[in-house]
């Protein structure tokens, strides 16, 4: 690249990495969705995602949020290989995410929010890459946890491309965590399934295969990616390990429920 | 009993496809009032037919018990076909290319009876204590129509897109499994391509046993102790090409099975 590249600015934009970030908190503030940022800001490319992305929750942190996890996504192989990936995105969880049981999804705070079921992961010591396997990362997992994590992305119709989500930190939003925990070494999460209903209709099944062949495999990929941003996962911290299902649509007065093999059931209610 | 000739006529296509791999054009385009009865009844010929040449019914499958398979064809209940005893393959015993037309293949439970069920009435609990053992199970479904171009009455005519079956052979007695939430994972030459639950089958795979008795009861028929009844499928069905080695991993101690297409 030479100093004579084109800077959007110069093309009549004014983007910068702050200006996305600032954007996207905006529209999930005001409960507004919005066009592809990559459509006016080709200079946004995953490495500057990322950054916006920290920028991102640095504003959710000055707001009064507190970090408390990851979230990964695109876990599945076949959408890695549509995309051109071969690991899962990062995202960051807070607090504020975190839905008690039987809280509603609060629709009224939300754009149009999906729900997932996911295997979770809470940490009981730091992971931190390069070199990370998934025995390893097993190895890091203090206790496994039936989840369910609502998206609700902050681009129009979901639609986005690789940097545009990642910088929207991967469409995050809310979470339920499973009280009870599972020590890993008892479960084969390769075939841990779930049964996936919407108003007692089965809609989805999967097993934990689903997630990168194994949910572990999915975190060591994270663990080795996040060190190539200088990053760890803490002890503690809590861990979404991606969709098992395709995420479906929460509507009002519906109940969805996630029943697995051996991590338990989870019943949400759209509000 | 099959008085119409013109239905006799769609059974002899069908037998005929098996032999020379030339599909069958969809039978509802052909006969354009081929109702579910009429289409039960082109079924009924062929295996009528198959039992003269001394093959024997070993069991039954259900069909369309996934709520995709059943909005694709418009539909809001399964549909049944029959086994014959030279459809069964043992696990990784090499399947001949050529022996299907356009195989695909579902993993399965296998329930495998040890006491008889007849219908009408038959109740979720009767049906599990009829269960003698759950196997694992691939499916080989595969279509004498041309293209898989089916519509419900086309699928029932062709004894459901029936093909063959692999069993597995690690039985579990069904008080020690929850089918709902037990899991499988397909894959095809080792590469995973479908995860799913016995959720996927009608809510649970005791709910196909359960339709399945009770819709052959009043056509007076049992399902005998000691044969075969598969459910549905826990995932969309996978196709299958010469060479290609399909592997279905069951949770619950259910242990893995195995189609092996030869090239």
């Amino acid at each position: 690249m030479s100093s004579e590249t084109i800077s959007p600015s110069a093309q009549g934009n004014d983007w910068t990495e702050d200006r996305v970030a600032d954007v996207l908190y905006k529209r999930e503030l005001d409960r507004t969705d919005g066009g592809k940022i990559t459509d006016e800001y080709p200079g946004l490319d995953l490495d500057a995602a990322y950054r916006v992305q920290r920028k991102l929750i640095d504003l959710k942190v000055a707001g009064g949020e507190r970090v408390i996890g990851v979230k990964l996504g695109l876990t599945a192989r076949a959408k890695q290989q549509q995309m051109g990936i071969d690991s899962p995105l990062t995202a960051v969880i807070t607090d504020r995410m975190v839905l008690e049981a039987g809280v509603p999804i609060p629709m009224d705070e939300l754009i149009h929010p999906k729900i997932e079921p996911e295997i979770v992961f809470v940490m009981k010591n730091r992971l931190s890459g390069p070199g990370v396997t998934a025995a390893t990362a097993m190895a890091a997992v203090g206790s496994v946890h039936a989840g369910f994590e609502v998206i609700d992305s902050r681009f129009t119709d979901f639609k986005f491309t690789l940097p545009d989500v990642v910088a929207d930190n991967a469409s995050s939003s809310r979470l339920f965590i499973g009280a009870d925990g599972t020590d890993p070494a008892g479960l084969d999460l390769a075939l841990e399934a779930v049964v996936l209903s919407v108003n007692g209709a089965v809609v989805a099944t999967a097993t934990g295969a689903a997630v990168q062949g194994h949910p572990g495999e999915a975190l060591a990929l994270a663990a080795n990616a996040l060190a190539g941003r200088g990053e760890a996962i803490e002890a503690g911290a809590v861990v979404l390990t991606g969709g098992l299902t395709d995420a479906v649509f929460v509507r009002p007065g519906e109940q969805i429920t996630a029943e697995f093999s051996n991590l338990g059931t989870l019943t949400v209610a759209g509000a | 009993m099959i008085t119409d000739t013109r239905d006799n006529g769609a059974a002899q296509a069908l037998l005929e496809a098996y032999r020379t791999h030339q599909t069958v054009p969809p039978l509802t385009d052909t006969i354009p009032d081929l109702g579910i009865e009429g289409a039960y009844g082109i079924q009924l010929a062929q295996v009528e037919a198959w039992k003269v040449e001394g093959r024997r019914v070993k069991g039954h499958k259900v069909g369309l018990t996934s709520r995709v398979m059943q909005e694709q064809l418009g539909v809001d209940q399964p549909d049944f076909g029959h086994l014959m005893d030279n459809m069964f393959f043992a696990d990784t015993e090499p399947i001949k290319a050529g022996r299907f037309i356009s195989p695909k293949v579902e993993p399965e439970f296998a329930f495998v009876l040890g006491k008889s069920l007849t219908g009408p009435g038959v109740t979720a609990t009767e049906a599990l204590s009829a269960i003698d053992y759950v196997v694992g199970a691939l499916e080989i479904i595969d279509s004498r129509i041309t293209d898989w171009k089916i519509k419900l009455a086309d699928t029932v005519a062709d004894n459901a897109s029936s093909g063959g079956v692999v069993l597995g052979s690690r039985p579990v007695k069904p008080a020690d499994l929850d089918l709902r939430t037990t899991g499988v994972n397909l894959s095809r030459n080792g590469e995973l391509i479908a995860t799913g639950a016995g959720g996927a089958v009608l809510g649970s795979p005791l709910n196909a046993l359960v339709w399945l008795a009770n819709t052959l009861g009043p056509l007076g028929v049992t399902l005998e102790a000691g044969s075969v009844v598969l459910p549905g499928s826990m995932t969309a069905a996978v196709a299958a090409a010469p060479g290609d080695t399909i592997t279905a991993t069951f949770a619950g101690g259910l242990g893995s099975v195995t189609a092996n297409f030869a090239n």
